[in-house]
């Protein structure tokens, strides 16, 4: 079997060449749901050249971060599928990220599917926080840690 | 059944310094496969790809500087099957080694007839190929004197999320390619082999243009289903 072609850091430059026109609307209805957040690193400084990529099975959406590591997308829930809640998968790219990283946004309003998903039960108690969105005003806040005691969970895919 | 070796660079890699802040520290969460790959489909038909988008030397009304290359392979799966209809997206410099990004401040000119980004879609045999110029090697603030080898950076998006992709294609012979981190953080020559193309007569075009050929091998949903191996 062929060796897989190795990943490589999507390095600072591609500013120009992957955000596409209206990226950040997966659901450009009415009804669409703001998730945003921050891309920080190990010293909690934020990520200014990482590329977000939000993805459901029928919803795709890409943003950039900007100088604060801030973006934000817009989406709609997902229906639950089998067992496993109602969640966005989530990829990370950045200058200093060899590969890219995996992780998943659940939904701060579905307590109990979030309680049955395997997913989150497969996660450590103490991180499974890190996976779920906080509801503010407007918009579902999504943070991810790269490193730290607020690490995100980051899944092998 | 076995499986397709795996030549990823680790997070960290000292060496390249922008990764000691940014690799995550605890172990990635491994579960199993199928719980990653419910996806009917390609998901990213939203990104605009028109067939003129394969030729950076036509995206304005002057030709680019430089010398006028090909590049094109295969997209395939760990079976060597081809994975048809996978969006490949392509960045780099132009001949002067300079990114139309603004946030490239090397001081090497911008050329007006080149951007320097390119999209295509596989073909049925998952075959993709870009018109385009030989790209520049660069500095970089790393260490000390610091180039990369002249590079195109390569988004690849198969079927699946497990079949996402984003690395570099470097050229063959390049002096600066033993001396680069981010190539030396793959850690098997092998593996950074991969990453090299290679000048094909085949696809050159006489009187016109270099050609280089360069396979892609995806991981993805057509791949072996990995068992859990713990
Ligand atoms: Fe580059």
């Amino acid at each position: 079997m062929p060796p897989f072609t190795p990943s490589q850091t999507v390095g600072p430059f591609f500013g120009f060449a992957l955000p596409f026109p209206d990226g950040e609307r997966a659901d450009p209805g009415e009804g669409a749901l703001r998730v945003e957040g921050q891309l920080l690193d190990g010293a909690g400084e934020p990520v200014s050249d990482g590329l977000i990529e939000v993805l459901a099975p029928d919803q795709f959406a890409r943003c950039r971060t900007d100088p604060e590591g801030a973006f934000h997308v817009w989406v709609r829930k997902p229906a639950a599928e089998g067992d496993q809640a109602p969640h966005l998968d989530v990829i990370v790219f950045a200058r200093g990220l060899l590969k890219h990283l995996v992780t998943r946004l659940y939904f701060p309003d579905e307590p109990e599917a979030n309680a049955a998903d395997p997913v989150l039960q497969a996660v450590e108690p103490t991180r499974r926080h890190t996976l779920v969105a906080r509801a503010e005003p407007g918009a579902l806040r999504f943070d991810i840690h790269l490193q730290g005691p607020e690490e995100t969970v980051f899944f092998a895919v | 059944m076995s499986e397709a070796i795996d030549f990823d660079p680790p997070f960290l890699h000292p060496d390249y310094r922008s990764t000691v802040l940014r690799a995550p520290q605890r172990p990635l969460v491994r579960l199993p496969r199928e719980w990653f790959h419910r996806s009917t489909g390609p998901v990213f038909g939203r990104i605009p790809v028109s067939p003129s988008d394969s030729d950076l030397t036509r995206q304005h009304p002057g030709e680019p500087q430089g010398q006028r290359i090909i590049v094109s392979g295969r997209v395939v799966d760990s079976d060597g099957r081809g994975v048809r209809g996978a969006l490949v997206e392509i960045w780099q410099t132009n001949a002067a080694g300079r990114y139309l990004d603004p946030a490239d401040q090397h001081p090497a000119p911008l050329d007006p007839n080149f951007t320097g980004a390119g999209r295509c879609l596989t073909d049925e045999e998952g075959r993709y190929r870009f018109v385009t110029i030989q790209p520049g090697a660069y500095p970089w603030r790393n260490h000390h004197n610091a180039w990369r080898p002249a590079h195109i950076h390569f988004s690849l998006f198969g079927p699946d999320l497990g079949s996402r992709l984003i690395t570099q294609m470097y050229f063959p012979g390049d002096p600066l390619i033993p001396l680069d981190p981010i190539l030396q953080s793959v850690p098997d020559p092998h593996g950074r082999q991969l990453l090299v193309c290679d000048f094909d007569l085949e696809t050159t075009v006489p009187e016109w243009a270099l050609g280089y050929r360069w396979d892609i091998v995806l991981r993805g949903s057509n791949a072996t289903p990995m068992e859990d191996r713990d």
